[in-house]
């Protein structure tokens, strides 16, 4: 699963779905795997509202990955001279070409656990905690 | 000028929404002039001011129900109208088409034609003193004579004239044809009606896509096609993992869009891992009809398995590498609810939800008799107070049919607050409602015709 995914995601957990501390799930002895792929400029600045900055700060901190900008780019700052800035490189390279291939999903809240197989996430939970 | 487009004479109550759906993403107002569901061909008219070649080609480039969209050079009852109103609309245009290269052809709709009476056809427009060679392969103009005909008639009673301007993106249903695709399933969608899909759902650059019965990926293939990202899930973790070379990921590879797909998750609509927060823009699915299976949703109904289960060894059971968690069969009815009561809180506005439901027993438009009326209140559409609902297209199969019921998300501050406080009141309602212990067969009104073979659908 790509990176970007984990801005969708939060525990899947009907009492945590309220909680701050469930936001985003913490990657946890997390193999990663990087596809170079065609830069999508326009995506990029599509989904930059709808990212939570503070949430993907957290992640690539937490993944060890290069650090993002304190503060969300502006769109100014994704292009310059008509060209993709570096800015915007560095995002598609962490959201877009960086995938979780296995390792665990860590819930702030509830500390639940949920695997990562082959790339694929399982939300599943036991009948103990729907 | 005017625009005759041609559609295809097929998945009738789809073509309209197709392109009304097309032009809303396009931003275009396009007036209908003429539409007919027993007729192949439509005449619109796009607003003054902007510039109709290029909107004509934006309109139809992404449509799958119809060929090609024509500027319109006349159109008449019989060939005498037809030469005058041709005259009447073109004359001023004709010296400008004088020494382009050109070709003339004849579709004739419920008919046919001779080569000789073609040729004695195509001849009755010498008037318009085209002197340019005539060129069979890529010519830089070609016209078409329509023909409209009754399907037992002799003549038509409707001719056009028109001259290409742009072919549809119907190509794309032979590309992703279920035949060549590397992993399919039994219920795979077939390739037109999910790209027809996607494009009601408006999945397009910049959007995101969500599948929640991901399945083997039709749906988020046929977004991605659009160039929109996709994203999905199903319970059934077996078929986003597929075996060995054959996965959802692979048919990604096989379009060449594997750039657009995020991923896919093993979940549960009643319990997604999905934020609540607005933020897709399409979501589209064919929930499953269990009739296969019985629907399923997490959750178990032994008093048992409420607690936390130990196994023998004193571990618990749930945090074991090849734990599986029990599932409850799930009406039918508050799968659809679910479906919706997700999409109104994570769609954004203007968002669309694209979903399939099956329905027992024919559908008739036409008939407005009392058992029809009965019928249609327990087949009801399921509404949501913040989703509009834009377009039923049916999808009739003789003793059964299924329905494409597209909805837009409404913007946030024109949702009622009573509605939407007594929608949710009723949620709970039908939440609490004692589905323990029931059968598939209680829970699905469309299984249980299924299996009575649609004896007596209508009573």
């Amino acid at each position: 699963m790509k990176l970007l995914t984990l801005n969708f995601l939060t525990c899947a957990r009907k009492t945590c779905k309220s909680n701050a501390a469930a936001f985003p799930l913490h990657p946890k002895e997390a193999e990663l795997e990087q596809v170079e792929t065609d830069m999508n400029p326009l995506f990029i600045k599509n989904i930059l509202p709808r990212l939570d900055w503070e949430a993907m700060k957290t992640l690539t901190t937490e993944l060890g990955l290069p650090n993002l900008p304190a503060e969300t780019p502006s769109d100014e700052e994704l292009a310059t001279d008509g060209e993709p800035s570096q800015t915007a490189k560095d995002l598609h390279t962490l959201l877009m070409e960086t995938s979780i291939q296995s390792g665990k999903l860590v819930c702030g809240n509830c500390e639940h656990e949920y695997a990562v197989k082959e790339g694929i996430a399982n939300f599943l939970l036991p009948s103990h905690m729907v | 000028m005017d625009y005759l487009i041609r559609l295809v004479q097929m998945h009738e109550t789809f073509r309209k929404p197709e392109l009304d759906a097309l032009a809303d993403l396009a931003g275009l107002d396009v007036q209908w002039l003429s539409y007919s569901l027993a007729s192949p061909f439509a005449i619109v008219r796009f607003p003054p001011g902007i510039d109709t070649t290029v909107a004509a080609r934006t309109l139809i480039s992404r449509s799958l129900l119809c060929n090609a969209i024509y500027e319109l050079w006349g159109t008449g009852t019989d060939y005498t109208t037809l030469h005058a109103d041709i005259r009447h609309r073109t004359e001023f245009l004709w010296p400008h088409y004088r020494d382009v290269s050109f070709r003339f052809e004849l579709d004739s709709f419920h008919g046919s034609r001779t080569t000789a009476e073609q040729r004695s056809i195509i001849e009755t427009f010498a008037y318009m003193d085209f002197q340019g060679p005539i060129v069979m392969n890529r010519p830089d103009h070609q016209f078409r004579v329509f023909e409209d005909s009754e399907l037992i008639g002799t003549t038509p009673h409707a001719l056009h004239l028109g001259r290409l301007v742009a072919t549809s993106g119907r190509k794309a249903m032979n590309m992703y044809n279920l035949k060549k695709r590397r992993y399919i399933a039994t219920t795979s969608m077939d390739a037109e009606l999910s790209l027809i899909t996607a494009n009601l759902a408006q999945a397009g650059p910049g959007r995101i896509a969500y599948d929640p019965f991901v399945g083997t990926g039709s749906f988020p293939l046929a977004c991605a096609h659009f160039g929109s990202m996709v994203f999905g899930s199903d319970l059934d973790g077996r078929c986003i993992r597929g075996k060995g070379d054959k996965t959802v990921q692979s048919n990604f590879e096989q379009y060449g869009t594997s750039t657009l797909y995020l991923g896919g998750l093993v979940a549960d609509i009643t319990n997604t891992p999905l934020r609540e927060e607005r933020l897709l823009n399409c979501v589209v699915c064919d929930p499953p009809y269990g009739v296969r299976e019985g629907l399923k949703v997490l959750g178990s109904n032994r008093a048992v398995l409420q607690d936390v289960v130990y196994l023998a060894d004193g571990k618990q059971a749930h945090l074991q590498p090849n734990y599986i968690p029990p599932k409850k069969p799930y009406s039918f009815l508050r799968m659809l609810d679910d479906i919706l009561d997700f999409s109104a809180t994570r769609l954004v506005d203007g968002g669309r939800l694209c979903m399939w439901m099956p329905v027992a027993g024919a559908v008739d438009l036409d008939d407005h008799s009392e058992a029809q009326a009965v019928k249609d209140a327990e087949y009801e559409i399921p509404r949501h107070p913040a989703l509009e609902l834009v377009a039923v297209c049916t999808q009739d199969f003789n003793k059964w049919s299924r329905r494409l019921l597209t909805y837009r998300r409404a913007p946030g501050e024109s949702v009622d607050e009573d509605a939407m406080l007594a929608y949710q009141a009723q949620r709970l309602t039908v939440a609490n409602m004692e589905d323990d212990g029931k059968k598939a067969d209680d829970l699905n009104a469309f299984r249980r015709k299924y299996f009575q073979g649609f004896k007596n659908a209508t009573v």
